[in-house]
């Protein structure tokens, strides 16, 4: 029996002992705020057992023990204690109770609250840099360049435009109308859906997390964040500082795993945003299905790229890199997952690969403090299964080598493993890069149609004829030619799945429109009257009518003249 | 016999889209063209069709299915090209070279399942929208409107390519085999407690599911410079008008089947209720027939205030004043549609920042359905998505994302091994710091 996610760094749970007496007890120190608390599984029978073995693929439950750990579970063995969660379904049901009065008040739906709320978000991430830094540093060993970059710059760039753009996406849009509904006008309005979920998740816990958020409160939603326990430093750095910075009538944090989230997802919200992988995302989906919310899933998928003889192979590789083994050390939702190449470039690009790990990370990339490690034990133990696969360990062509210590293992290139390999199937978030060589580089549409559609797909080539083809043929969220993961700093590009990869989009304006509905307005005057359209039904108005339709005005004049058209 | 028939009609239509023969622009406009052909040609059957399922009068088949139908097939055609081009993003110089685009293409396989009070333009309209958008279709019409269903059946492969397009047959099985296979997109308009199965069955896929669904729409009836009598005096003879003396002798439309008729026939019974009826009220099995009913202040909490009535009953609820209507609205589920006749600008932008809805229509019903600038669709409780004109070509297909780099410029600074000069350029990157990032790059910014 194991004990639920890891420690959190901070001591949360105090264990002492009554002397002689023997009687162990147990002090709880936690804010109030709904930091999780350490729970034995037995005592969550009610939760699903599909969501906890999936959370636990997730990473959550199979950390090595620690000391305090096993102490606390003997502890409450002998007290025959069982844990109650501390954010349990009443918990949130009165959580969304007080978010939906917080919405009906109609303070979240106005510009000067949206701004006033951004702005603190903004002050927030630049006045807690340091803090921000150090809690991904904790959590995944992220090296500070990335996580300014991938980071800290990206949601103070989200914020940015929000302020720039809001008043701007507030307006109505006009919509045209037509003969056939004479004297009216129209337009769509952005209405704000009210209170909405964000789940986020461990790769990039503060911009995957704020992102979703900043779009929920730019569009004037109540908004509950439950930022990922597998990074327990970022989340709760988030609870911390959301709850100082903004307005927790209408934003709160809910920190936790299994349960927590189970509760959560028992609520009725008005749109779940979830950022994961596609087994969770289905119990998202479906949950949310039982009160009709609408949702947005940001999943995974493997990534390809297609890497052309006719490029310039020095910047590839660096792009390439870049993208997979600098971007959280492959463990990012758009990370190139695996390469396309042909038979006869596949060596030269190997070699330079090789090279370019050399100049970033030096000879010993262990040694390299810009590597961010893998981010838990759990995965650790995943990645290596892929390696060490029968037919898989033997197409190492680089790196390898492992650390269960340090969570670390080398940045790894494999040249043509099998393709009903685990590691050609699953999605591989983490530093493993097959090579799959091919005769002609069109062959490679064809693979990578014939497996689930990717969130994105990278194409590195000199050809225009061959990328025109690629962007014809290829279905995947969104595309990129010659470079990798920029896509995301690109917001004038809805930034989304399709299939197995997701459904809905996110980012800039698309951020808000996420959160939004979007309500039709129609004006009429009382003029403009068309006795055609009332009962008793004639011949002649039905004439009339489908003139009308057809915007005929000949045909109008004709039915009203009693000569109908036929 | 089913099942086989399924998952055979099911494999076609992969391959179908597999061939990408229907992402072309003359596949599209083929079919689309068909369907026109269709309209124009069996005008008369599909008349006949309603008003044998429902007793639909022609000039209402007319204006709410074929026409509604015809206007899509018309718009899709004019615009395909222009709805299937990529749009062109703005991506920042800081970027340069490089452009963005967003590039439309069809789903896949999808699925429509439609509802029995619009047979024809329930399942044809959203059939547009998938079609002009290139992706192979199903259409599963309403059992409960089994002349319609089978007209469509029967003349659809006659007109479309039926290896691309199917309509398929059947029930509440049917339907569940259905829900069963892996759609790329499944449409549906009926009842929330169905919406809620087609959902969840759609979460084991990851299909993506537009769900429209209904509600309580209210109509906002404002004083207008008329008493409260005299209003329901207007509506008494504007029945009168429309439908004579003597309603049951004019076409109007039926009650679908017996099953709603007792439903409607129940709502009334409760005693409460019955003694609000001001006019009408009278009914007959037999032919399935309910008199235009108006009903004053039933009591809250009974059926007919609380279920969607989807009948020919038409309860009003007075208030005090006008804008408490504006709370009464809004302490319940978000309807489809609300409808707000009055001359007040104030109570106007009060029902729109206040309330919410699929929609507002101000001084009419239903038209907003015929204007398909507009997007259709529900908030809440009455669904989600949207379609209609241009939404319909988009509710079917994705965005996709295309980002293009050029190999020549090149930033050593986007490398690692990270150090601070690195970082003091990225800063400057990231703020368009323009003049910081060149003044770095030629190195005469040290901090």
């Amino acid at each position: 029996m194991n004990l639920g996610p890891k420690m959190p760094s901070s001591p949360q749970v105090f264990t002492g002992c009554l002397g002689q007496a023997g009687l162990p007890m147990i002090f709880f120190l936690g804010s109030p705020k709904g930091n999780y608390f350490l729970q034995p599984r037995l005592s969550l029978g009610q939760f699903p057992k599909f969501l906890a073995k999936s959370w636990a693929r997730e990473g959550h439950a199979q950390e090595p023990q620690t000391r305090d750990s096993k102490r606390l579970l003997a502890v409450q063995l002998a007290l025959g204690v069982s844990e109650k969660a501390k954010f349990d379904s009443v918990s949130a049901a009165s959580m969304v109770e007080e978010l939906r009065e917080s919405f009906a008040s109609g303070k979240s739906r106005s510009y000067e609250w949206r701004m006033s709320q951004i702005k603190m978000l903004l002050n927030m991430v630049e006045e807690r840099e340091s803090d921000i830094i150090k809690a991904l540093q904790e959590d995944l060993s992220k090296p500070e360049l990335e996580s300014f970059i991938s980071e800290i710059s990206m949601t103070k760039a989200s914020c940015k435009l929000v302020l720039k753009e809001l008043k701007h996406w507030m307006k109505p849009e006009k919509a045209k109308t037509s003969l056939t509904t004479a004297a009216s006008s129209a337009e769509i309005v952005s209405e704000p859906l009210g209170v909405v979920l964000v789940i986020s998740t461990w790769n990039y816990p503060f911009l995957l997390s704020l992102d979703p958020v900043i779009g929920a409160i730019a569009a004037g939603n109540a908004v509950v964040l439950k930022p990922s326990e597998i990074a327990p430093a970022t989340s709760s750095l988030l609870a911390r500082f959301l709850t100082e910075y903004l307005d927790s009538s209408a934003i709160q944090v809910v920190e936790g795993s299994v349960s927590e989230t189970t509760a959560l997802l028992e609520q009725r919200w008005d749109k779940i945003f979830y950022t994961g992988n596609g087994k969770v995302g289905r119990i998202v989906m479906a949950a949310a299905a039982k009160h009709l919310t609408p949702v947005v899933l940001e999943l995974g998928g493997k990534s390809p790229v297609i890497v052309d003889s006719n490029i310039n192979l020095d910047v590839a590789a660096k792009r390439i890199t870049v993208g997979k083994w600098a971007s959280n050390n492959g463990q990012a939702c758009i990370a190139p997952d695996y390469i396309l190449t042909t038979k006869s470039f596949a060596p030269k690009l190997v070699d330079a690969l090789k090279s370019t790990l050399e100049n970033f990370f030096g000879e010993d990339p262990s040694q390299s403090k810009d590597l961010s490690r893998i981010v838990n034990y759990n995965h650790f133990t995943r990645l290596t299964k892929l390696l060490d696969e029968d037919k898989v360990s033997d197409k190492i062509v680089h790196g390898g080598q492992r650390d269960g210590k340090r969570l670390y293992i080398a940045p790894t290139i494999l040249l043509d493993v099998p393709q009903d390999s685990l590691i050609m199937n699953d999605e591989i978030f983490g530093p493993l890069f097959p090579i799959i060589t091919v005769d002609k580089l069109e062959e490679s549409f064809d693979f990578i149609n014939s497996k689930p559609k990717p969130l994105s797909a990278y194409l590195f080539t000199k050809d225009k004829m061959l990328e025109k083809e690629f962007v014809r043929r290829v279905s995947a969220g969104g595309l990129l030619i010659n470079d990798t993961i920029l896509q995301l700093t690109v917001d004038s590009l809805p930034f989304g799945g399709v299939g197995e990869s997701g459904m809905g989009s996110y980012h800039g304006k698309f951020s808000f429109d996420a959160f939004s509905h979007k309500k039709a307005v129609m004006y009429r005057s009382f003029g403009g009257e068309a006795p055609v359209r009332y009962p008793p039904y004639t011949p002649q108005k039905l004439s009339l009518l489908k003139a009308l339709f057809n915007g005929d005005i000949i045909g109008i004049i004709l039915a009203l003249i009693g000569r109908p058209r036929k | 016999m089913e099942f086989l028939h399924i998952d055979k009609s099911m494999e076609e239509l992969r391959e179908s889209f597999k061939s990408r023969r229907t992402r072309s622009v003359a596949w599209r406009k083929s079919q689309l063209k068909g369907l026109l052909r269709l309209l124009e040609e069996k005008e008369e059957e599909i008349f006949r069709a309603l008003q044998e399922d429902i007793g639909k009068p022609r000039v209402e088949a007319y204006r709410d299915e074929v026409a509604v139908i015809k206007k899509s097939l018309d718009l899709s055609l004019a615009c395909l090209e222009e709805w299937m081009a990529s749009k062109k993003v703005r991506v920042p110089i800081i970027a340069f070279p490089t452009s963005g685009e967003v590039v439309p293409e069809p789903l896949g396989v999808v699925l429509i399942i439609s509802s029995w009070n619009c047979p024809f333009g329930l399942s044809l309209d959203p059939l547009v929208g998938a079609i002009a958008a290139g992706n192979a279709a199903v259409v599963k019409p309403s059992e409960l409107a089994p002349a319609s269903s089978a007209f469509m059946a029967n003349n659809l492969p006659n007109y479309l390519d039926n290896k691309a397009v199917k309509v398929i047959q059947g029930g509440v099985s049917v339907t569940e085999q259905l829900l069963d296979k892996k759609w790329d997109k499944i449409l549906f308009t009926g009842s929330a407690r169905v919406g809620r199965i087609v959902m969840t069955a759609a979460a084991k896929h990851l299909t993506p599911v537009i769900l429209e669904l209904g509600g309580k729409c209210p109509a906002i009836y404002d004083t207008l410079s008329s008493s409260m009598d005299t209003r329901v005096n207007l509506l008494k003879d504007q029945i009168k008008k429309s439908y004579g003396d003597n309603p049951r002798e004019i076409s109007m439309t039926r009650i679908i089947n017996k099953h709603h008729f007792q439903r409607l026939r129940s709502i009334l019974k409760d005693p409460k209720v019955a003694a609000s009826v001001v006019h009408g009220g009278s009914m007959d099995e037999d032919n399935l027939f309910i008199e235009p009913t108006i009903l004053m202040n039933p009591p809250l909490d009974s059926d007919i205030m609380t279920e969607e009535i989807f009948g020919p009953l038409l309860p009003i609820i007075t208030l005090e004043k006008i804008e408490d209507s504006i709370e009464f609205i809004s302490s319940r589920p978000q309807p489809l549609a609300i409808y707000v006749f009055t001359k007040n600008e104030t109570l106007k932008k009060r029902v729109i920042s206040e309330t919410s809805s699929g929609s507002v229509t101000f001084n009419d019903c239903i038209i907003q359905y015929v204007l398909d600038t507009l997007p259709f669709g529900g908030v809440g409780q009455s669904g989600f998505g949207k379609y209609h004109g241009k939404f319909s070509f988009d509710a079917f297909s994705h965005e996709k994302a295309v980002l293009r780099r050029s190999f020549i410029t090149e930033f050593s600074f986007g490398y690692p091994p990270w150090n601070d000069y690195k970082l003091r350029f990225i800063r400057a990157a990231f703020s368009f710091d323009y003049i910081a990032l060149f003044l770095l790059f030629v190195g005469l910014k040290r901090s």
